[in-house]
């Protein structure tokens, strides 16, 4: 049975010019030990998704779904209270900018152990211990003085580090990290991804890794979930989904790569990401696409079987296809 | 190769910072000595991480600091503040966040037609706004966006309006600020698309500045990589990425993610942080980071040295020892 198991997930916002659709009939699952990358450009709905999930968003979204469930508990129905101690013990999350999500008011070390005073109830001389024992596990050297320290007074790559620390100190059994080194430089990044792999590796908890960068996913993640327009459409291990992506979007957006590049030209996907007034009846990527026929444009596909990576596609491409092309 | 448009020897720029009440004032170093030349149609390169200089490279480059020291010589003509407003004219810069860098209350067409406003007063309002509808042609916008406002484009649209402002004088050096890092993967290379078309046409120098060595690599014709202010490594995209000599350059080389799952990776584990600007060590600067770290390393600074491709190292990569 999968940790943690998201069917049919569907998150409006009221907003002024009416409601908008930011994630759209997600299906998700996470297996303890894993690292799941879900990828998207923005306005995917990658984040919103993992939001909904954790109870993070703003009163105007509104969460549907037919089943969210984390290590066999209901989340969906739960009370708030209950649902409170879940997150942030068994379930915890670090973001894309570490220097805005600690409180620049208070020292590090105060922030990790209010985590450990709230979700474990250890002593004073304990948590200070196992802040200590966090800190190293993390590798910021000195523990014991960085303690004291406030946010401003450290690096970007130290401070996430810092955020990682309070994520894992309740030993979480999934950790979803939203773009944890997109604001960090690529030195910094390798340290970062290199020690979130660790972690799991040590701890067995499963990691869902947020990002835009397609890198960042062919070096860390095992699986690969592709968000498009709020809709998840495609899914395959990490090695087939670069080799023989089957979405149409998804092989065009490998194309794009710099890195893949053949010629001085790099190949383009025409048009924008459909937003709130432009959402096409059928494929939301069949206006941007080059393989669109009238059945795309009239009616929203299904997705395909797991042989065609569950591709939401009426005409997913096979290997043939794509060497064709 | 013909003669160069703008050419700048051991630029530099420092800035004197408080160090707090009855503390003594602190030089930092944002850039102690640059050197680097910009042909017509091609492309430099300036790699980097975060403080190492390359975006008050850009600022002096555009004229919009002053160096504290060095020479800057565009089109023969040396660079001085007493001649900025009329040299500016041939230096334009994009810059990385078209959300920002759009005002948003103009139109389009006000947006493009500044430029010729101030700098082209032998203009009539009729030849300005015909240059400027050319200009979004050229871009890849259409002729109705012109009365539009920048709250209405897209962001790889914004960057396109961008772009034609700052073509809008026919400058003959385009400094781009990280001008494709705040945008998606696929709306990335249509823009980088448009830059290659543009220099193409227009023969137009490039400065590129970026964090993106996978963009880089596409682009560039020549890379500079700098290290805490300085340059550590020169030379031509193929030499610099196929044959890296300094250890920082193979290490922002491993530490890239590559989109190739299962390649083999010798990651270079680089332990530490970049030193503040406020206290460079003395000798390498990137000796306390550096595995090949050796005496001489820490006493004396090393110097970039070779012709076509430099790094500033005592034990460049690829010698003996």
């Amino acid at each position: 049975m999968s940790l943690l198991r998201i069917r049919n997930l569907s998150v409006d916002f009221a907003t002024a010019s009416g409601r908008f659709r930011a994630v759209d009939s997600v299906d998700q699952d996470v297996n303890t030990g894993e690292i799941l990358a879900i990828v998207g450009e923005s306005g995917s709905g990658k984040s919103v998704s993992m939001l909904a999930l954790m109870g993070l968003l703003p009163w105007t979204a509104r969460v549907t779904a037919d089943e969210i469930s984390f290590d066999g508990q209901d989340l969906l129905n739960m009370d708030r209270r209950a649902r409170r101690r879940i997150i942030g013990n068994d379930l915890a999350m670090i973001f894309q900018e570490p220097m805005s999500s600690l409180n620049p008011c208070f020292t590090v070390g105060w922030q990790i152990k209010e985590a450990l005073r709230f979700h474990l109830g250890l002593d004073r001389r304990a948590r200070h211990a196992r802040a200590v024992e966090l800190f190293e596990q993390v590798g910021i050297p000195d523990p014991e003085k960085r303690l004291s320290a406030f946010p401003h007074q450290m690096s970007g790559g130290m401070n996430q580090r810092v955020m990682i620390a309070m994520a894992i100190s309740c030993k979480p059994k999934l950790l979803i990290a939203d773009e944890p080194t997109t604001a960090l430089d690529v030195t910094i990044q390798a340290q970062i991804l290199d020690l979130l792999a660790e972690l799991r590796n040590e701890t067995a908890m499963g990691l869902v890794l947020i990002t835009h960068d397609m890198g960042v996913v062919a070096e860390t993640a095992e699986r690969v979930s592709v968000q498009y327009a709020g809709q998840k459409i495609e899914e395959q291990p990490v090695v087939p989904l670069f080799r023989t992506p089957h979405h149409p979007y998804t092989a065009a957006l490998l194309d794009a790569l710099p890195e893949r590049a053949t010629e001085k030209r790099l190949p383009t996907i025409p048009g924008v990401v459909p937003g709130q007034f432009d959402r096409p009846p059928g494929c939301l990527f069949s206006p941007r696409c080059k393989f669109a026929d009238d059945r795309c444009r009239g009616e929203p596909p299904q997705p395909c079987g797991a042989d065609l990576g569950q591709a939401r596609c009426f005409h997913p491409l096979s290997t043939d296809e794509r060497l064709a092309s | 190769m013909n003669a160069p448009v703008m050419s700048a020897t051991g630029l530099q720029r420092h800035y004197e910072v408080s160090g707090g009440l009855l503390r003594p004032t602190r030089l930092l170093r944002a850039v102690g000595g640059v050197d680097f030349a910009l042909y017509p149609g091609k492309t430099l390169a300036v790699v980097g991480e975060s403080g190492c200089g390359k975006s008050t490279l850009a600022r002096m480059v555009t004229m919009i600091e002053e160096p504290t020291a060095g020479e800057l010589v565009l089109d023969g003509q040396p660079v001085q503040p007493d001649v900025w407003a009329s040299l500016r004219k041939s230096v334009q810069i994009v810059f990385q966040d078209p959300y920002g860098s759009l005002n948003p209350r103009q139109r389009i067409g006000t947006i493009l037609m500044e430029p010729l406003v101030i700098n082209r007063k032998d203009m009539s309002r009729a030849e300005r706004e015909e240059k400027a509808r050319e200009m979004l042609r050229l871009v890849g916008l259409r002729p109705e966006h012109f009365e539009r406002y920048p709250h209405m484009f897209s962001g790889g649209q914004r960057q396109r309006i961008a772009v034609a402002r700052a073509l809008m004088l026919d400058p003959r050096v385009l400094v781009l600020d990280e001008p494709v890092s705040a945008l998606d993967l696929s709306i990335q290379s249509a823009i980088l698309n448009l830059l290659v078309d543009l220099q193409e046409r227009l023969q137009l120098a490039y400065l590129f500045i970026s964090h993106d060595l996978s963009v880089v690599r596409h682009i560039a014709d020549d890379v500079i990589v700098m290290y805490l202010g300085r340059a550590v490594e020169r030379g031509n995209k193929d030499a610099v990425f196929g044959n890296p000599r300094h250890p920082y350059t193979k290490a922002l080389l491993s530490a890239t993610p590559r989109a190739e799952p299962g390649a083999e990776k010798t990651r270079i584990k680089l332990s530490g942080e970049l030193p503040s600007p406020l206290s460079i060590p003395e000798g390498c600067p990137f000796a306390p980071r550096c595995w090949k770290v050796q005496d001489d390393c820490r006493r004396t600074r090393p110097e970039l040295t070779g012709d076509a491709h430099a790094a500033a190292c005592f034990h460049p990569e690829g010698a003996a020892g």
